[in-house]
């Protein structure tokens, strides 16, 4: 397991400073740290799309953003990524937790599950997945991406990898 | 009034504010009656003109953000305006060119023939909303939403007379996006 708020201390350390997203049980204990510190200041997002035009604004007004969100909203989010971030290269990080890894999960998220990283590929959209050693190096890898190629990084999160409050 | 007599009226009002335009017709007519590095061109993402003018708004707080949309994007993304009025931010002025029509799809109707959208942005929570209909009134409603506490919603109501033999944005999207944040942080 990793520590939510060991990762949280990381991503600020890293220079993230603008925070939202769309909740997912996976991602519970991170989004719990994030809204316990009011500094932070973390926007619930009403839909991952919105969230995607929120990061994109932010970053133009000179954040560094950080958006989660459940990998059914990457669905959601698609149009706004290759018609957006893509083409104007606006970089963003992508937390993404991965309902359904394995086949193993509700039959809602069985779909998405088995097509998230073929999906992320064929879109052309960078990702590593988070996992309890690697946290560093992926961030180090993010940031890379981001701020020299000015692309959205994603982060897959599988279930157990941050606790879970609900 | 048709939308561009909308424009026309704006455009000298306009500074130096960030200004977040929607995609289709609004981005290609107000391009085409003032192009100003200030200006964010969204030609894809239909809907998220509302959600980008709100980032910008709030990584900058002391900058007067605008964000120049249209009524088939505030449909799309309502949610969003009730994150606008949550974050409420003071900076930010959400101007809609209203009409009625998806203009540059070939002029399919929206919704917004009966549903009034100031009245939506007003029951979400915007600081103060004013609907106009006629061209000399755009420059007073204007300057008082101007000194107002934001977030604030101008709705503007026009005909569709989109001319679509008017040029598209010329600049490619990374032009867009280096101009706009040389604008802001340059």
């Amino acid at each position: 397991m990793l520590s939510s708020k060991i990762f949280v201390d990381k991503l600020r350390g890293n220079g993230f400073d603008f925070f939202t997203g769309v909740p997912c049980s996976l991602l519970s204990g991170l989004i719990a740290e994030l809204e316990a510190d009011q500094g932070i200041g973390y926007i619930p997002s009403v839909r991952e799309d919105a969230g995607v035009g929120l990061c994109a604004g932010a970053y133009m007004g000179g954040k560094q953003p950080v958006l989660l969100m459940q990998n059914s909203g990457f669905g959601y989010s698609l149009n706004a990524f290759t018609s957006l971030n893509l083409i104007y290269n606006i970089p963003v990080l992508v937390i993404m937790s991965w309902r359904g890894c394995g086949g193993n999960d509700a039959p809602e998220h069985i779909i998405m599950g088995d097509i998230n990283e073929p999906l992320l590929k064929t879109s052309g959209m960078e990702y590593s997945v988070l996992d309890e050693n690697n946290a560093d190096q992926v961030l180090t890898t993010a940031l890379k991406k981001i701020n020299d190629e000015k692309v959205p990084y994603t982060l897959l999160v599988k279930k157990g990898l941050f606790d879970e409050r609900h | 009034m048709k939308g561009i007599e909308a424009f026309e009226a704006l455009a000298p009002l306009l500074k130096n504010e960030p200004t977040v335009l929607a995609n289709g017709f609004i981005s290609r007519a107000f391009f085409n009656v003032t192009d100003r590095k200030e200006n964010f061109y969204m030609i894809g993402s239909m809907g998220l003109a509302s959600s980008i003018g709100l980032g910008v708004a709030l990584a900058q707080p002391e900058r007067k953000t605008l964000i120049l949309d249209g009524d088939g994007n505030v449909l799309m993304s309502m949610g969003t305006l009730a994150m606008i009025a949550t974050c409420a931010p003071k900076n930010l002025i959400h101007i809609v060119i209203d009409n009625e029509v998806y203009e540059s799809t070939g002029s399919q109707r929206t919704l917004s023939h009966e549903i009034k959208l100031e009245e939506v942005a007003k029951s979400s929570g915007y600081k103060q909303v004013m609907r106009v209909t006629r061209p000399e009134e755009i420059q007073p409603a204007y300057e008082k939403l101007y000194q107002a506490e934001g977030p604030v919603f101008l709705l503007i109501k026009v005909e569709p007379a989109f001319d679509a033999s008017q040029g598209r944005v010329t600049h490619t999207p990374e032009e867009i996006r280096d101009r706009f944040m040389e604008s802001i942080t340059g």
